[in-house]
């Protein structure tokens, strides 16, 4: 698909899309998850997405609670579950736009399988898994994807265990579609995500996002300016189209639509006429 | 000719999956376990037929997730599995409650503790199937005895679900599962299954929690514009988290109530010859079975004996129970368990009439001769 970018910076209100009666919301001061929810209702607003047609299942955490301020059919379900709850949805009603917003423990740590599983199935949904280091909501403990040496609640001497490349396990599980993008340029990011709603499988962003209050202030990376712009320091946009080929997670991080596959949707094999064994 | 044709020999687990489908059930997702796979081959058979959708989750949670997702979208949905299995759906089984998700949990119980005996029967989920998931919760329970059970009791799950957007689990041992009869298939009347009480109304300041006079509030389907949000917090009427108290306990008060007035709707058992009993036998699936044999070889001996048994476990029919035991001198409780069922009943009589307890749990049933003999015991 063409994107022609920041085309509707102007028309576009997020307001509409919102839930303003919970305001003010539950996000600390300086959170990137803010930007990630304005990048994805910027999509649905370009790709022309009915709110009535959107069903966002989240799962646990942060992230999780980001569904209840969307304007649309939210289901905030149970720790790690999304992928498991959205795939019964997603068969279940074929007619809803099926979007997962889920965490860097959520998605990898307790709820890892299901991110393999819904790979392999290649069930049309879009998972947008914000990973932001830290299980913030339950005070700052590391998680699968906390960078090596870094100091949480429940690593005091520093992160010994290796990082977790949610885009390459992504890609191996076989996802359709997978890519990445930090949170500082909303129009790219609403670019990538668009992508992955037009996608017709499923499809995985991860989301590069900041945990200011909690993850930042104990590694002393500073204020959210200087967390997302060492974030967008540590990307290689320029890798489009390639794939990532180190072990664990590289550096620079390379960002941008990571795969995109021919591989036939979850419903696209008929076994009409076939006869049963 | 045609009731003729109706009449086949299945075994039980498949007349689950029957009872689903002819239940309206258009959404299974399911994990293999012994002794309940069956289930889940007759789905994923017999769905696709009906333009239904079968999948097999890459665990029992998402199994458990799978049908609570599918529901929220609006079809009748179930999953079966086995102790084990039940155990980890516990999570997601109470997000149903929590969210007045309808569905149907099919636990065909094995040998336990742990792995246990995977191809043995017991009746050792009488308790979790009651309290298996956290915090007070709603559940119902129904407890077939034989085939032709599971078929009519698997379509009564459904309706009871639909009907008052409760979890409803149906709990059966492995012997009743793999047993073979002859049943009547006859598919029950299109009026008598149960359809969702769905959202129809005003769509601007719709509460998808509101009290009504009922208890069950209508569920909004996704899609028809009615933009609910569905959580497992604690939420107020318009279905959002919330933390003031009186809002907090009266969500979840209203949950339990729910299931005490439609008390009338839930309740199901079957007595036999408790009226002049002076010892009555209370016992669930094959133990049941093994019960209503002792009764008679027993009555042929001139002692009086008769049989209480719960088809609807939880909520447990705790007034006509009381009213089958009055008069009689003894309870014998009978079950394939340390005694999970005997606690709830010592409770209920609170010491009048005794309560004697009957347990097996190597994996054998209960043979009619071990409860004649027992009650033959209490009578001394």
């Amino acid at each position: 698909m063409n994107i022609e970018p920041h085309v509707s910076a102007e028309q576009f209100d997020v307001r509409e899309y919102m839930r303003l009666d919970l305001f003010p919301h539950f996000l600390c001061p300086g959170c990137g998850h803010g930007m990630a929810l304005r990048a994805m209702m910027w999509a649905l607003y370009e790709n022309e997405i009915s709110m009535d047609k959107l069903a966002v299942v989240s799962g646990i955490g942060c992230s999780g609670r980001l569904g209840a301020y969307i304007d649309s059919n939210t289901f905030h379900t149970t720790h790690g579950r999304p992928l498991a709850f959205a795939t019964g949805l997603a068969l279940a009603r074929p007619d809803l736009h099926v979007v997962v917003i889920t965490g860097d423990g959520d998605c990898l740590a307790i709820g890892g399988n299901h991110l393999i599983h819904a790979c392999r199935r290649n069930l049309n949904m879009t998972c947008l898994m914000l990973n932001n280091e830290v299980y913030g909501m339950t005070g700052g403990q590391v998680s699968p994807t906390t960078s090596t040496d870094r100091y949480t609640t429940t690593t005091p001497y520093g992160n010994y265990e290796p990082v977790f490349d949610s885009c390459k396990l992504a890609e191996a599980a076989g996802a359709g579609f997978v890519g990445r993008e930090v949170t500082m340029q909303v129009p790219t990011l609403k670019d990538l995500i668009r992508q992955a709603f037009d996608y017709n499988g499923f499809s995985f962003v991860e989301i590069i996002s900041d945990c200011t209050e909690i993850f930042g202030r104990k590694n002393q990376l500073g204020e959210s300016a200087e967390m997302i712009l060492s974030q967008k320091a540590a990307t290689r946009p320029d890798s489009y189209g390639t794939k990532v080929d180190e072990p664990f997670r590289p550096n620079p991080l390379k960002t941008g639509v990571l795969v995109r596959s021919e591989r036939p949707e979850y419903r696209a094999v008929n076994y009409q006429g076939k006869k049963s064994k | 000719m045609l009731a003729i044709a109706k009449r086949k020999n299945v075994q039980g687990n498949e007349a689950c999956a029957l009872g689903a489908i002819a239940a309206g059930c258009r959404f299974f997702a399911g994990y293999p376990i012994t002794p309940s796979s069956e289930v889940a081959e007759g789905m994923a058979r017999e769905l696709f037929a009906v333009g239904g959708v079968f999948v097999q989750m890459e665990d029992e949670i998402a199994s458990m997730g799978a049908i609570v997702g599918a529901s929220m979208g609006g079809k009748k949905s179930m999953t079966a599995t086995s102790g084990p299995g039940f155990s980890l759906k516990q999570e997601n089984l109470g997000y149903a409650a929590m969210t007045e998700t309808p569905c149907v949990v099919v636990n065909v119980m094995r040998g336990g503790p742990s792995t246990g005996m995977p191809t043995r029967p017991g009746q050792g989920d009488i308790m979790q199937a009651r309290w298996g998931t956290h915090g007070d919760h709603p559940i119902i329970v129904l407890s077939p005895a034989s085939v032709g059970e599971i078929y009519s009791e698997t379509v009564r799950a459904f309706n009871l679900s639909e009907a008052l957007r409760v979890p409803v689990v149906l709990l059966y041992d492995e012997t009743i599962g793999h047993l073979m009869e002859t049943i009547d298939l006859t598919p029950p009347p299109p009026e008598t299954i149960v359809e969702r009480k769905w959202a129809k109304g005003d769509k601007d300041g719709f509460l998808p929690y509101a009290e009504t006079d009922d208890l069950v509030p209508e569920m909004a389907r996704p899609g028809d514009g009615y933009r609910v949000h569905t959580t497992g917090l604690t939420h107020d009427e318009r279905g959002f988290p919330t933390q003031v108290p009186e809002k907090a306990s009266r969500a979840v008060e209203r949950l339990l109530e729910k299931l005490d007035h439609h008390a009338e709707l839930i309740e199901s058992y079957e007595e036999i010859d408790c009226g002049d009993a002076d010892v009555v036998i209370t016992a669930i699936g094959i133990t049941a079975r093994a019960a209503r044999r002792a009764i008679k070889n027993l009555r042929a001996k001139g002692i009086k004996a008769g049989v209480f048994r719960p088809i609807t476990l939880w909520p447990f029919p705790e007034a006509a129970f009381s009213k089958a035991v009055e008069g009689a001198k003894s309870v014998l409780v009978a079950e394939m368990n340390a005694g999970q069922l005997a606690t709830e009943i010592e409770r209920i009589c609170g010491g009048e009439p005794g309560v004697v307890r009957l347990n097996r749990i190597g994996g054998e049933v209960i043979t009619p001769a071990q409860i004649e003999k027992s009650v033959e015991e209490v009578l001394k």
